[in-house]
């Protein structure tokens, strides 16, 4: 298949893992930004072909597991309404809130649907007048603009039976969070490719800069993974700390100029807790003075739930880079996708879920 | 690959004209239930002469082997209808080849419905006459049935449960702890068709697609498999769950290893292509005519041979064999060379964010 199997070629990525192991002449920490390229590298064993020096941290990038726990409670507690349709991408029904996930209130005869895109979530308002729509606009600057087009339009349609439950956040605040974390081993970034196709990567310029670091906007497939680590260990060996972008074929530098603006329109940048992080300032998006109609929290009046996470999980650290899955004493045994004490172990970008699916037990062959 | 279209279009129309949709009262014991089997299901699934209907039936066969194969399977599909099949010919396949995964010849066949009220009578019209011709397909009859028909609201149109009934082949001795470390691991054809094909085929997602569903009756090239005298010591059908599903469940009972390669695993483009866009692994991903089989090595290039010429087995391959060590875990070899462990999935593939 184009685009894909010359991206998966197994000769391509020997050459890539050889290059690297030339150039390599000390330790070399890389965090790749995205829970699909933690994924794929765990998928396909692309940490274990690299040389020993260089180590891959996996980042925050994964949607499902830093929206904020009391975001799910809210989502439940929203959809267990009677009279609510509440439509969710797939992946969000299986997190965990503190008390229940949104499949066990769909078992509990809530109307929980999942959609494909944020649109049919405006058809189903269109077609059931009499209920109330809510979909959970969850994700980064990749999902961001489609759901600001799903408001733009129930706003044209005059639709006053939809809302949404926005639980935005945005990469580049992520990152300098990390980078000024005093337990900051990061060294280098591959950045999340689909979140820059939207937004470019002009902004990374300064991050760069202002923390010594090389950025390299890195696409999703094996050899895109390990041209990323070509090209950022390259910087690092040269002493270089600029953007640079290994995902061309999709990324521009100054991305996809009507997705941000369908975005600027509809939301505005605002505080938001990371689940297992914190606070990070200006990190995530809400919903615009213009269209706070079809905010769900204000329409439901769940703006007050909060919850306490688990204090067992330690998926927080996990998604700053400092703990790999494995090093979790409840890794596979009190936390499997089963029974989850933290999203990261159920979201299909998650790293504990990569783990637990590729990688349970250690391979002796 | 092609299937032999099931083609009940050109034979008999509708009989019932006088309830388009299914009542509560044709559950109910009654005139209308009676109605119903005399002219829907009888004709349907009638081989020989008209007998009275009778609360169950009286078999005889005969043969070298006294060991039957028995097993049962329940049948609930959204939409009842999609490119490459429909529930009924799920019904019939599907417990078919539960059978043949058990080296046994499918014989008879039960049929239990469950109506929701208020569905057309055409649809069930058209489900029994592909169950007909899915039973004429695999030279199975179905000899007994039951109906009954719940409220409206509380059944998505129709479920089916068949029931089974086959004859072991004689001496076959077929099942998980009969694998042997240096097995051949052998695979039918391309993964992840039927999943796909009734994804594609839901109205919630809007995609163009031309994935038909590879369902299909497997018991004939089992069979030729056994009559040939290759050595088969285990076969499983990849329903739910998939390939990998499949594999894993063998290991686990086994107790052995298995290597399988990823890259000799067929997967057609556009079922890649969806897998893909979804983020759902193909190794996952249902199929309802594909089955592995695990075979002596000595006899692992003569059975794709007989598999090959078979219109179930155009496609077939060796993905990989039973190690000589290890225990009980199927290692998957990625493109690009490196190992990972299959394991079973928690619950259904849901489609991801981005």
């Amino acid at each position: 298949m184009k685009f894909i199997d010359e991206y998966r070629d197994a000769d391509a990525a020997r050459r890539y893992v050889q290059a690297i192991a030339k150039l390599v002449t000390r330790e070399w920490t890389l965090m790749e930004v995205c829970g699909g390229q933690t994924h794929a590298i765990v998928r396909y064993g692309i940490d274990e072909l690299l040389p020993k020096p260089i180590a891959l941290i996996h980042g925050p990038g994964c949607p499902v597991c830093v929206t904020p726990v009391e975001l799910i409670d809210k989502a439940v507690a929203i959809a267990s309404r009677p009279g609510v349709i509440f439509a969710s991408y797939g992946d969000m029904l299986r997190v965990p809130g503190s008390q229940r996930d949104l499949l066990s209130a769909k078992a509990s005869g809530a109307d929980v649907r999942i959609v494909y895109s944020p649109l049919d979530a405006v058809k189903i308002a269109e077609e059931s007048p009499d209920t109330e729509v809510v979909f959970f606009a969850v994700g980064f600057e990749t999902t961001a603009p489609a759901n600001a087009l799903a408001v733009l339009q129930a706003q044209r349609r005059g639709l006053r039976n939809f809302s949404t439950l926005v639980a935005h956040v945005l990469l580049p605040p992520a990152l300098e969070a990390l980078l000024q974390s005093p337990r900051r081993t990061v060294q280098g970034f591959l950045a999340a490719g689909h979140v820059c196709t939207v937004m470019g990567y002009n902004e990374y310029h300064s991050i760069a800069r202002r923390y010594g670091v090389p950025i390299v906007v890195t696409g999703f497939e094996p050899v895109d993974i390990l041209q990323g680590v070509y090209m950022c260990v390259k910087q690092l060996e040269e002493g270089r700390a600029e953007v640079e972008n290994q995902y061309a074929r999709s990324v521009r530098p100054e991305g996809n100029r009507p997705a941000q603006e369908a975005m600027r329109r509809v939301f505005r940048v605002t505080d938001r807790r990371w689940r297992g992080i914190g606070k990070i300032p200006r990190s995530g998006l809400a919903l615009a003075e213009e269209f706070a109609f079809f905010d769900a929290e204000t329409r439901f009046d769940v703006a007050g739930v909060e919850a306490e996470e688990s204090a067992e999980c330690i998926s927080g650290l996990i998604l700053q880079g400092i703990k790999k899955p494995h090093e979790c004493p409840a890794f596979g045994a009190r936390c499997t996708p089963e029974t989850p004490l933290g999203a990261t172990m159920v979201s299909g970008e998650g790293a504990c879920a990569a783990y637990y699916r590729y990688r349970p037990r250690p391979v002796r062959r | 690959m092609s299937k032999e279209p099931l083609d009940f279009s050109a034979s008999c129309p509708i009989p019932i004209q006088r309830h388009l949709r299914v009542l509560l009262a044709h559950g109910g014991g009654g005139r209308l239930m009676r109605q119903l089997i005399e002219q829907v299901f009888a004709p349907a699934f009638r081989s020989g002469p008209a007998e009275p209907l009778h609360d169950g039936v009286v078999l005889e066969f005969a043969g070298p082997s006294s060991r039957l194969a028995f097993t049962t399977d329940s049948y609930v599909v959204k939409p009842l209808f999609f490119p490459g099949g429909d529930i009924g010919q799920l019904a019939v396949f599907g417990t078919v080849n539960d059978l043949a995964m058990c080296g046994a010849r499918p014989l008879w066949l039960s049929a239990g419905f469950i109506l929701e009220e208020g569905l057309p009578m055409e649809t069930l019209w058209r489900v029994a006459q592909s169950m007909r011709a899915a039973g004429q397909a695999a030279s199975v009859r179905i000899v007994t049935g039951d109906t009954k028909v719940v409220d409206r609201g509380k059944g998505d149109g129709l479920y089916i449960n068949t029931a089974g009934i086959g004859v072991a082949a004689e001496g076959a001795r077929i099942g998980p702890l009969e694998v042997r470390a240096g097995d051949a691991i052998l695979l039918n054809g391309d993964i992840g068709r039927h999943g796909m094909a009734v994804l594609a085929a839901r109205d919630e997602i809007h995609l163009e697609s031309h994935i038909e569903s590879d369902c299909a009756p497997l018991a004939d090239a089992v069979l030729r498999l056994l009559e040939e005298r290759i050595e088969v010591h285990c076969l499983r059908d990849c329903t739910r769950g998939g390939l990998a599903t499949a594999l894993v469940e063998i290991a686990n009972d086994c107790g052995l290893r298995m290597d399988i390669e990823e890259s000799a695993v067929p997967v057609e483009e556009e079922t890649r292509g969806i897998c893909e866009l979804l983020g759902f692994d193909p190794l996952y991903v249902a199929n309802e005519g594909r089955f592995v089989a695990f075979v002596a090595a000595q006899d692992a290039e003569r059975a794709l041979g007989i598999l090959r010429a078979h219109a179930q087995g155009a496609g077939a391959c060796r993905i990989g064999a039973v190690a000589t060590e290890g225990s009980g875990m199927v290692i998957l070899k990625s493109r690009i060379g490196a190992g990972r462990i299959l394991e079973m999935l928690s619950g259904e593939q849901l489609p991801r964010i981005c």
